[in-house]
């Protein structure tokens, strides 16, 4: 008997009730054991920008219920083109106040040019910290055509552990005027104190669009 | 995209982390995420092999390539993103290095994902890709990148992980499933 994944083009860990019957572990289904499957990918919150603000903040959500959490951000589209165009992140720790936590960061670049210009590979000296406190980029140069904007992941690493720095990754892409960039951003925030709120913004400007959804990776 | 855990392994004192079940043709994609591994030796590499079915040991032929971009607390250690070629394998049986020099701090660590393709296929050789960040021993951020291959048609069912030298004192490594 064939293993199912999908009924009706849905994932059968996504379905809770067949026939308005609740479905649950060790129930049957025509005589069959279930034994449903949770995806360990949790998303946690979804949050749009409002066209109006320079950031979004998460300030809920972020403890110890997971090691590993993801921010995938979805064709972040910012009011202003160049130096506007940044999209960063800051943190803040548990009882603090602000989003100044300490970064020591690491950044490269990946770009190429519609017009075949470019193609190149490089470290990218003016985006990266050493004990700074300012808020991290992690994408550059996002244009503000209608067409265009920023897409990628953030993974923070452990954020309530009080013995760690916390690691975090980032891998971008970005649509320039008339070209495409990967931005890579790596570093640890330099506290042992637990991280409880996020916060992204653009550079100047707003942030006329996108969204940034939070996954938490299951820990059991 | 949904992810399974399977298993969760927690690291204590021990020379290596094996995990020798769970890797079979239930799933296509295996990640496996490591959360703070920490050494119990200054400046080592974190490191993987893995064991074909019904091989001997962890010791399978492997062709990679490793590159890196760092930067230093003080501002300096500036480099790369460039190629570390002792980092790498040519058909080396070694355990292969994710990053490098991982500090032993109490509060430094290695944090990243390996993702390992197919290991069930009778076919194909195996292709992984890793990627991690890394607080680097003289206080220096280092985002490593690592991608290869295990040149054997075999199907692979156990993987290893280790320090080069010393023992993992602490860390969690989470195997999950794609499908």
């Amino acid at each position: 008997m064939p293993d199912i994944d999908k009924i009706n083009n849905v994932a059968v860990a996504d379905i809770s009730k067949i026939d308005s019957i609740t479905f649950a572990d060790g129930q049957k289904v025509n005589n069959q054991s279930v034994s449903l499957v949770t995806d360990a990918h949790t998303l946690i919150s979804t949050h749009t920008a409002d066209g109006s603000s320079i950031n979004i903040d998460i300030t809920s959500g972020i403890d110890s219920t997971y090691d590993v959490y993801e921010f995938h951000f979805i064709n972040i589209h910012p009011s202003g083109s160049g130096s506007s165009g940044q999209f960063l992140f800051q943190v803040n720790a548990s009882g603090g106040s602000g989003f100044n936590e300490t970064i020591t960061s690491t950044a490269f670049r990946a770009y190429q040019q519609e017009d075949d210009s470019g193609g190149s590979i490089d470290y990218q000296a003016t985006e990266d910290q050493a004990q700074g406190t300012a808020y991290e980029i992690i994408m550059e140069g996002i244009h503000n055509d209608n067409d265009t904007g920023g897409s990628g992941i953030l993974t923070l690493y452990a954020p309530s552990s009080t013995t760690y720095v916390k690691h975090f990754m980032s891998m971008t892409n970005t649509t320039l005027g008339a070209g495409t960039k990967q931005d890579f951003h790596a570093g640890y925030i330099n506290t042992t104190s637990a991280i409880d709120e996020i916060s992204f913004k653009m550079s100047s400007g707003t942030m006329d669009a996108g969204v940034i959804k939070m996954y938490g990776l299951a820990t059991s | 995209m949904a992810l399974t855990l399977i298993s969760t392994h927690t690291a204590s004192a021990s020379a290596t982390l094996d995990i020798t079940s769970g890797i079979d043709s239930t799933y296509d994609v295996y990640e496996f995420h490591y959360v703070n591994m920490h050494p119990a030796s200054n400046q080592v590499d974190f490191t993987f092999q893995v064991n074909a079915s019904g091989g001997s040991g962890f010791n399978e032929t492997m062709t990679t390539t490793f590159f890196y971009n760092q930067h230093g607390e003080a501002g300096g250690g500036v480099s790369g993103p460039a190629y570390y070629a002792s980092m790498d394998q040519a058909e080396g049986t070694g355990y292969q290095a994710l990053n490098y020099e991982t500090g032993y701090d109490a509060d430094q660590s290695i944090s990243g994902i390996l993702t390992l393709y197919d290991p069930s296929s009778t076919t194909y050789l195996k292709h992984f890709i890793g990627r991690s960040h890394n607080a680097q021993g003289d206080d220096m951020a280092v985002n490593g990148f690592v991608a290869g291959y295990i040149n054997t048609t075999s199907a692979i069912d156990e993987i290893s992980f280790a320090f080069d030298s010393g023992n993992i004192d602490a860390g969690v490594i989470k195997m999950f499933g794609v499908s």
